[in-house]
């Protein structure tokens, strides 16, 4: 297969702050290297991208005024390939889609594309809320490249997709929210690029509705056409995409067409990075370690989170509550301490163990890690990410014929009956 | 779609667009304009459309604001100042000095935001900035037509009642078309120029609104040259606006110091001016976007 995007040493850097004199000082001195043919002195100094990173943390003693969203990246994209980039927040995946876009340009490195690439980074760019869905319908297929006489033609199976044929010579700001979206997507869905490039964002709307983008993403690439698509749902990246593109820290990790195994790998590199034990709530108590029993839990088992506390002075502890996510990152349940430790409440200094255990999960089988909010007195803290376990079924996972994205969020027993 | 569909014969360096950090000076992409020129239509409809949706007088209202403003430069320049107005009706006058000056004026504050009141718009979709305030500058032209037809009838209406105007009617038919591509040329221009200049230091911005209005009077609008002292005169005669604002009054209305090489000195400038804005807003378009 020839490949239609070739992406080789690409690189963004991104000043950090905000625009004023110092900047201007930074713009005249890199002109001052440019004019004498030397490189940009900024580049050097910026560092990996870390949004956590405070001043002062690991040796770090002033935060760098530069950052690299993207450094290095290599990579290409095949025709007929539906490639999924996933990572975690600040993995560069919106840069990438930027420059691939042409909405900004690298600091280095180059693209090169066969093909006509239309970008859907946002549904309704450009609609004019004082024109008529019509009107609009034209505006917004012009800015995405399409021709005149190609919407004319496409303009009743548009009205269709969206279903505001009533309101069609209504101005859009009379629209409910959701015509509006539906409207915007009929025109994005019915452009007709060779490489589609799509933001998850233009996942969100009702179920029904995300259904029909999903579906007529499989329908596009289906017809040998090339998707990129950016997503944090691992359900609908399991679902639609041929190969993955994993990113961390504006690198590729890798590219592989492992799908099962880069997203477990993702959902691996989600956790380890924030779990240093002990974990500091405050000055004032610390968590120094966490146990989680067992890992791999059956359904119908009960399963187990531990803390042990350091309270390094008096502390009155007001909120206590492991949370439960699942591993598309939803949140399943909160597991509110109070009541039950009586709080609020005052520690007195000393190490204390607290013991949370849910006696069965009525959950789909999957993996599931636990996050922590505390709060005390004089501060809170919450955590996404303490420790996992694998939930699996007793006929085993293999065994359910559906897709994970496709079983909802909990396990419940039924009765099915033929009357 | 006008892109044609690579074919497997075709080799793998047959790229259809690269995307490079650095690009050449003049690497303008103004093939692209051409692809997108269903957008600049739409552009200029949107424009020329939304402003009076929901208005009852509609496109009316594009007459009643010249008129208006005339009325107001007639009793204060002409009424209260007793400015000259080389022997015309003052009305007319103002009316043949701010059509063209309005057309230019706008032009240049409307496209000088265009990154700025684009930015989000920009942020999510390519297509070639540059249509963006070219649109501007034909909507305007709209606008402008509306004005324009105002002065014609109302230099229609006092050459009925007799008064002594002599129009260069050749000079109107040819010379119009001409000098209304050198206002759109002049204030798109300096308007793609301060727009490029600035997305990173706002400073400019604050200039520009009443250095507008200030550089109105450095421009034989309210007053025909021919008033202006000998030694302010080269300095007035600096100023691209000049030539042109003459030269419309010279042919419509007959009067005023018409010059060619005033006139092409405006050009040169228009020019000038032109080129270097488009080279300046295509190197900032690119990545403007991150310092906005």
């Amino acid at each position: 297969m020839s490949s239609v995007i070739e992406v080789e040493d690409l690189s963004k850097l991104y000043r950090l702050g905000e625009v004023g004199t110092g900047t201007l000082q930074h713009d005249i001195n890199r002109w001052w290297h440019r004019v004498r043919g030397k490189e940009d002195p900024y580049a050097k100094v910026g560092r990996v991208n870390d949004r956590t990173l405070k001043s002062g943390d690991g040796g770090v003693k002033a935060l760098p005024d530069y950052v690299w969203a993207l450094k290095d990246v290599n990579f290409k994209v095949n025709q007929g390939e539906v490639l999924g980039i996933i990572g975690r927040n600040g993995a560069g995946k919106s840069t990438l889609l930027k420059l691939l876009s042409r909405v900004t340009s690298p600091t280095t490195g180059s693209i090169k594309v066969k093909g006509r690439i239309a970008s859907l980074l946002e549904v309704g760019t450009g609609f004019h809320p004082e024109l008529s869905g019509r009107e609009n319908i034209y505006l917004n297929g012009a800015i995405l490249g399409m021709h005149r006489h190609e919407i004319t033609s496409k303009l009743d199976e548009i009205v269709d997709f969206s279903g505001c044929a009533a309101y069609l010579d209504t101005p859009v700001k009379r629209y409910s929210s959701g015509m509006y979206v539906r409207l915007a997507f009929g025109v994005a869905a019915h452009l007709d690029p060779e490489i589609l490039i799509v933001d998850e964002v233009l996942a969100v709307g009702d179920a029904e509705f995300q259904k029909r983008c999903l579906s007529r993403m499989d329908k596009v690439s289906k017809q040998g056409k090339t998707v990129i698509f950016v997503s944090h749902n691992m359900g609908s990246v399991q679902s639609l995409c041929t190969s993955i593109l994993r990113m961390s820290s504006g690198h590729v990790s890798v590219k592989s067409q492992n799908i099962e195994k880069e997203i477990s790998a993702y959902l691996n590199d989600c956790k380890v990075k924030n779990l240093v034990l002990p974990i500091s709530l405050d000055h004032t108590s610390q968590i120094n370690e966490i146990e989680i029993g067992p890992t791999t839990v059956n359904e119908n088992q009960p399963v187990s989170i531990v803390f042990e506390i350091e309270f390094l002075e008096p502390t009155v502890v007001t909120d206590f509550a492991p949370i439960l996510y699942n591993q598309t990152g939803v949140r399943v349940c909160k597991l509110d301490g109070r009541p039950q430790l009586g709080l609020p409440r005052e520690f007195s200094p000393g190490i204390q163990r607290f013991k949370f255990t849910l006696p069965a999960l009525a959950l789909i089988p999957g993996n599931y890690m636990f996050g922590f909010y505390y709060r005390t007195h004089a501060t809170w803290v919450s955590h996404d990410y303490l420790g996992d376990f694998q939930l699996v079924s007793d006929q085993g996972i293999s065994a359910t014929p559906y897709p994970v994205e496709f079983m909802g969020v909990m396990q419940m027993n039924f009765n099915a009956e033929q009357l | 779609m006008t892109q044609t569909v690579p074919t497997s014969a075709e080799k793998n360096e047959d790229w259809d667009l690269e995307i490079n950090a650095r690009s050449g000076w003049l690497d303008l992409h103004l093939k692209d304009i051409w692809r997108y020129r269903d957008l600049l239509r739409m552009f200029v409809w949107r424009d020329f459309v939304a402003v009076y949706k929901q208005t009852i007088l509609g496109p009316i209202w594009f007459f009643i604001q010249p008129l208006l403003t005339t009325a107001t430069f007639t009793i204060i320049f002409s009424g209260v100042a007793k400015l000259s107005t080389d022997g015309l009706p003052p009305l007319l006058f103002y009316l043949a000095g701010t059509a063209p000056w309005n057309y230019f004026a706008t032009c240049l504050t409307k496209t000088s935001t265009t990154f700025k009141d684009n930015a989000s718009l920009f942020g999510k979709v390519y297509f070639p900035r540059l249509i963006t305030p070219l649109s501007v500058v034909i909507s305007t032209l709209m606008q402008f037509l509306i004005q324009f037809l105002t002065l014609g009838i109302a230099l229609i209406w006092f050459l009925w009642c007799g008064y002594d105007i002599h129009p260069d009617w050749t000079g109107v038919i040819l010379g119009t078309p001409a000098l209304i591509m050198l206002l759109g040329g002049l204030g798109l221009g300096f308007g793609i120029i301060i727009s490029s200049l600035t997305t990173k230091y706002r400073d400019l911005a604050f200039l520009i609104t009443f250095g507008v209005q200030l550089a109105m009077y450095a421009t034989p609008v309210v007053y025909p040259l021919s008033t202006v002292p000998e030694k302010y005169r080269p300095w007035l005669e600096l100023n691209p606006m000049t030539g042109i604002i003459e030269a419309f009054r010279a042919i419509f209305l007959g009067v005023g110091s018409f010059s060619w090489s005033l006139l092409s000195y405006s050009a040169s400038v228009t020019l000038v001016v032109l080129v270097l804005g488009v080279i300046v807003f295509n190197r900032v378009e690119k990545t403007f976007m991150d310092t906005v």
